[in-house]
């Protein structure tokens, strides 16, 4: 066990490891990466805590994010400010959150928020057709685009007012038994 | 729910409009629609406010979202050219409206840190009191969202008088009180920050510390915390160590980066398998194979140099080995008899001390028997969690929604890959909206009968073809055997001929199992399937029947023929020879596998690109790839009671497997066009390692266990009736030297050895299983009420806001009459 690392301190790593789904090392990996994001702006010493983002930009350059048409969203979802700038907690917390040992719970809350474009917490047909160009990057019809949507909000509401609240979704995404496996980022 | 509403005035007697008025006004709203309406003007300015706290709500957009797709009730206001309009879509909505819609409980799931706090206060207080996971219906509040899980979403209330600190204080106070597991548990799944966590976790360690460093504790509790945090660290430790090992991680990442989850469904299979056979190596190791070692019994004198040939045949040089049955001794290997080596019976009285007496025989029978048992408890756990992760209890009928929302692969970085997903996905959600808008075309009775005669050729096709491998398999053993027993007559035979000769059913049973399934695939290529999964899982079936035939057939020649008579063919220990056979069908399976991937899958590259002219890679065949592992595996499970050393062997092959079929599924495939169910698939993979492979497996083990006379001269259980009377021996003996231990006889003779308690214990278990049946049919049914009850709420809900809208037009056209009379006098 490799205590030479000067990056946190052990009280750090392991209130790191007791609130994420993550070891020691794999912490002690992200931070590396998170580095190399920004090598100029993250410091290797985090023992004080430094109150450091990466923007939105840089962090969507990873190449576990670059090619996902979500990657915007998913990165404005864990970050405080709401537009993208990441420091190393909301870093952690994103990749956990996505992780195989993440629970569907927490997993369908976050897929909420991340499809939510609008962030009104309900997924309203806008939303839909925003998540449908992104998934087949336009190669719909724009009245294929509008049939879908109507029929996915027909099938997924529950209480009948026209679009999805969390538990619409919810309920619809524990029918699905892909979502566990597709909605997983290995870093 | 009136109580929930977070309304700063007082209560003023009903002015203007009372609601009472109305009809079907529930009497409880009364009050608040009765707020709205005196109160409209000095509303205006606290929204102001409020709209601002929640600066993440866009308020603005409220108003367009609520388009009615002609489900609702109120929709039935029609204009004159008969479209019907809502009512809540023709008129923007009223600040006030906005105020009340965005404190409402559903807006705030997740937003709101106080919501979280109360929510997560409510699950930790009910895993305090360790309710049930399975909720009853008494449980269910009467509030306006039932949940479905036991912990439920539902109340997230925004406790008015109660502020956030107050809360946290509380759920600090829960977290306190859990265990450790639990309350990381909690920690962990809580959709907050990690910053928030992290000062929860901070508040309730340090809560933790003050009970400890007080004298008054009595020391059991102290040693008990200091176990506790010494557990947690060896937990972390051994943690650490397992991911260190990880064993491939950035290949399986490449892999899935670049082919999807479903390619690297196969991958993490082939580790699974792998972890089996290292369980299974390690067990047999440790109890037979290093106890053996240390002492060597006596060899016979041919013992034969080793040549290339032995690798592939097993035979030769290997015979009298560690690695086959009859080198293991049946004595009681014990340390302080110095210079005695026993090969004769166990009871030697000679040496005083019993206490490091290790039964060689006894050893033998249960390392197999425990093994396998452990081996089916693993199996069988992971088949359960695999189902429970991936069958869903109710019907699935929102087919589009899912497709959309859990489509997209998140592991998928390659960039040609992801285009080619994303198209795959348009055209998957194309058919799907084709099936769902259009009618299906009634195909007429020519056409079915046309389809069913072509399934039916198909079918016939396969059946026989695998008839007459099964029959070609059965004849060529038979003839081998034969031709065996001729050359065990004869004196002078070049051993290495023979050897040579041995391989021939291995290759023979091989080549089968490589050019069957391509028939197979031609076979289907012909018919149509409605669906793509329907097409899977017939080829899956028509591969299965193929293994399972051949492997029927195999183990009626090795005991039925071979252990039957192993005089016949001049065999000393039929089981070292069945043994050697089982290693040469694996090593040729092996080579058939790597000629198949290096050479076929290269050439049907070039060919389908050069020849066919397709623009397209290949597509990996997850399926079949996965079955030859189970076949593999297989033969390894039935090959460990002879070949003690066999899992190290399959180690090995699954090892240069792994690197073999990454670097040709890197080289010369492409990611599966047709939709792949992964969860699906990896849970018909496990059925299938538990049920045909593994139960095989056993069945094949036990029978060879209880019924087959083992050899007399070679192997820990010669002079034995069967292989199972070691461990009544052993019982029998215990009952001898200790008459106390005589119920352990008695019980032995009656449950193990009588088979009514078989027939009872499965009858119990088919009970439970069909109890467990009910009560998932008894859910179902709950599950049906309850979206029933949720579409009666929105129901609700609509009624209110129109209501509330209304109310507010009413009181907007009635002050500005006021206004428009004062300004004209």
């Amino acid at each position: 066990m490799g205590n030479k690392q000067t990056t946190f301190t052990e009280e750090q790593l392991e209130a790191y490891q007791d609130c994420t789904y993550f070891t020691r090392k794999e912490i002690l990996r992200l931070h590396g990466r998170f580095r190399e994001l920004a090598p100029h702006l993250v410091p290797l010493d985090y023992t004080n805590n430094p109150d450091i983002k990466v923007p939105l930009s840089l962090i969507v350059t990873m190449p576990e994010l670059k090619e996902n048409p979500f990657r915007e969203r998913i990165v404005e979802t864990f970050s405080e400010d709401g537009l993208g700038n990441l420091s190393f907690n909301d870093f952690v917390d994103m990749f956990s959150a996505l992780c195989e040992a993440s629970p569907r719970e927490l997993k369908t809350i976050y897929a909420f928020k991340i499809y939510d474009f609008n962030r009104d917490s309900f997924i309203c047909k806008e939303d839909l057709e925003k998540t449908l160009n992104r998934l087949t990057k336009g190669e719909l019809t724009a009245e294929e685009v509008a049939l879908v949507c109507d029929k996915a909000i027909e099938e997924a509401d529950l209480d009948g007012d026209s679009k999805l609240s969390f538990a619409d979704f919810e309920n619809m995404i524990s029918k699905a038994p892909d979502f566990l496996s597709n909605f997983h980022v290995r870093i | 729910m009136a109580g929930n509403f977070d309304l700063n005035q007082p209560l003023v007697g009903a002015g203007l409009e009372s609601p009472a008025d109305e009809e079907g006004v529930h009497v409880s709203f009364n009050q608040l629609i009765a707020e709205q309406c005196q109160a409209g003007e000095r509303l205006d300015g606290f929204e102001l406010q409020q709209l601002d706290e929640e600066s993440r709500d866009y308020v603005a957009e409220l108003g367009s979202g609520f388009e009615s797709s002609g489900r609702g009730l109120y929709d039935i206001e029609s204009d004159d050219d008969g479209r019907q309009t809502d009512p809540l879509v023709s008129v923007p909505w009223s600040s006030a409206t906005m105020k009340i819609l965005s404190s409402m409980p559903s807006r705030t799931i997740g937003r709101s840190r106080g919501a979280i706090l109360s929510q997560y206060y409510n699950k930790t207080l009910q895993l305090r009191r360790r309710s049930q996971s399975r909720p009853s219906i008494r449980d269910f509040s009467h509030s306006s969202r039932p949940s479905i899980r036991g912990y439920g979403m539902e109340v997230d209330v925004i406790d008015g008088p109660q502020s956030e600190m107050e809360k946290s204080e509380r759920l600090v106070n829960n977290l306190q009180n859990l265990s450790m597991g639990d309350r990381m548990k909690m920690l962990r799944g809580m959709p907050l920050s990690v910053v928030e966590k992290k000062e929860l976790r901070r508040k309730t360690l340090q809560r933790d510390k003050p009970l400890t460093s007080s004298s008054k504790i009595p020391c059991c509790s102290q040693l008990k915390y200091y176990i506790i945090i010494a557990v947690r660290h060896s937990w972390y430790s051994w943690l650490s160590f397992l991911h260190s090992l990880q064993l491939w991680q950035f290949l399986l990442k490449r892999v899935g980066g670049r082919f999807g989850t479903g390619v690297l469904s196969y991958f993490l299979f082939l580790k699974t398998l792998l972890f089996f056979n290292v369980f299974l190596f390690l067990v047999t190791f440790l109890f037979l194979v290093l106890p053996q070692a240390m002492h060597p019994p006596e060899l016979p004198e041919e013992r034969r140099n080793f040549t290339g040939l032995d690798l592939i045949s097993g035979a030769g040089h290997f015979t009298d080995t560690l690695m086959y049955y009859g080198y293991y001794s049946n004595f009681t290997l014990r340390r302080s008899c110095a210079g005695q080596h026993n090969t004769s019976a166990s009871s030697a009285p000679d040496c005083l001390s019993k206490r490091l007496s290790y039964n060689m025989s006894l050893a033998y029978f249960f390392t197999i028997g425990m093994s396998f048992f452990i081996t089916c408890i693993i199996l069988v756990y992971s088949m359960s969690k695999s189902f429970g992760r991936s069958f869903r209890i109710d019907k699935s009928y929102s087919i589009l929604a899912m497709k959309v929302f859990s489509s997209w692969d998140f592991k998928v970085i390659k960039k040609s890959s992801v285009e080619l997903m994303s198209e795959n996905n348009c055209t998957q959600l194309k058919e799907i909206l084709a099936e769902v808008v259009q009618k299906k075309e009634k195909t007429g009775p020519c056409q079915a009968l046309w389809r069913l005669m072509v399934h039916g050729l198909a079918w016939a096709i396969c059946i026989g073809a695998t008839a007459g491998c099964v029959i070609s398999v059965y004849f060529f053993s038979e003839f081998m055997h034969k031709d065996l027993q001729r050359t065990a007559r004869l004196a002078n035979t070049n051993p290495l001929l023979k050897e040579a000769s041995l391989l021939a059913l291995p290759a023979l049973v091989s080549l089968l199992n490589l050019l069957l399934p391509g028939l197979f695939n031609l076979a289907a290529w012909m018919e149509e399937y409605h669906s793509p999964s329907v097409r899977t899982y017939v080829a899956l079936g028509r591969n299965l029947m193929l293994k399972v035939s051949v492997l029927a057939v195999l183990c009626y020649h090795w005991l039925g023929r071979v252990a039957a008579k192993p005089s016949d063919i001049n065999l000393v220990c039929w089981e070292t020879f069945v043994g050697q056979e089982l290693y040469r069908f694996l090593i040729m399976d092996f080579i058939f596998t790597l000629l198949n991937t290096l050479f076929g899958e290269l050439l049907w590259r070039l060919f389908s690109q050069r020849v066919l002219g397709r623009g397209r890679k290949p597509a990996f065949d997850i399926a079949r790839n996965v079955l030859d592992l189970i076949y593999a595996q297989t033969l390894a499970w039935i090959g460990v009671l002879f070949s003690p050393l066999l899992p190290a062997v399959q180690i090995l092959k699954l090892l240069l497997l792994f690197y073999v079929k990454v670097s040709s599924v890197m080289m010369n495939c492409q990611a599966p066009r047709k939709p792949y169910r992964v969860s699906q698939m990896t849970t018909i993979f496990i059925t299938l390692l538990c049920f045909p492979s593994f139960l095989g497996a056993s069945v094949c083990v036990t029978y060879t266990m209880w019924s087959i006379p083992p050899s007399t001269s070679c192997g820990p259980f010669r002079h034995l009736g069967t292989m199972f009377q070691a461990g009544k021996r052993w019982v029998q003996e215990l009952e001898k030297n200790n008459p106390d231990l005589s119920v352990v006889a008695k019980v032995h003779a009656y449950l193990v050895e009588n088979p009514f308690f078989l027939f009872v214990g499965a009858g119990i278990f088919l009970i439970v299983i069909y109890f467990y049946s009910q009560v998932v049919d008894g859910q179902r049914k709950v599950i049906a009420l309850l979206q029933e009850h949720i579409e009666k709420e929105g129901v609700d809900k609509k009624y209110l806001i129109t209501q509330l809208q209304s109310v507010h037009e009413r009181k907007k056209g009635i002050s500005r009459r006021l206004r428009s009379q004062d300004s004209g006098c």
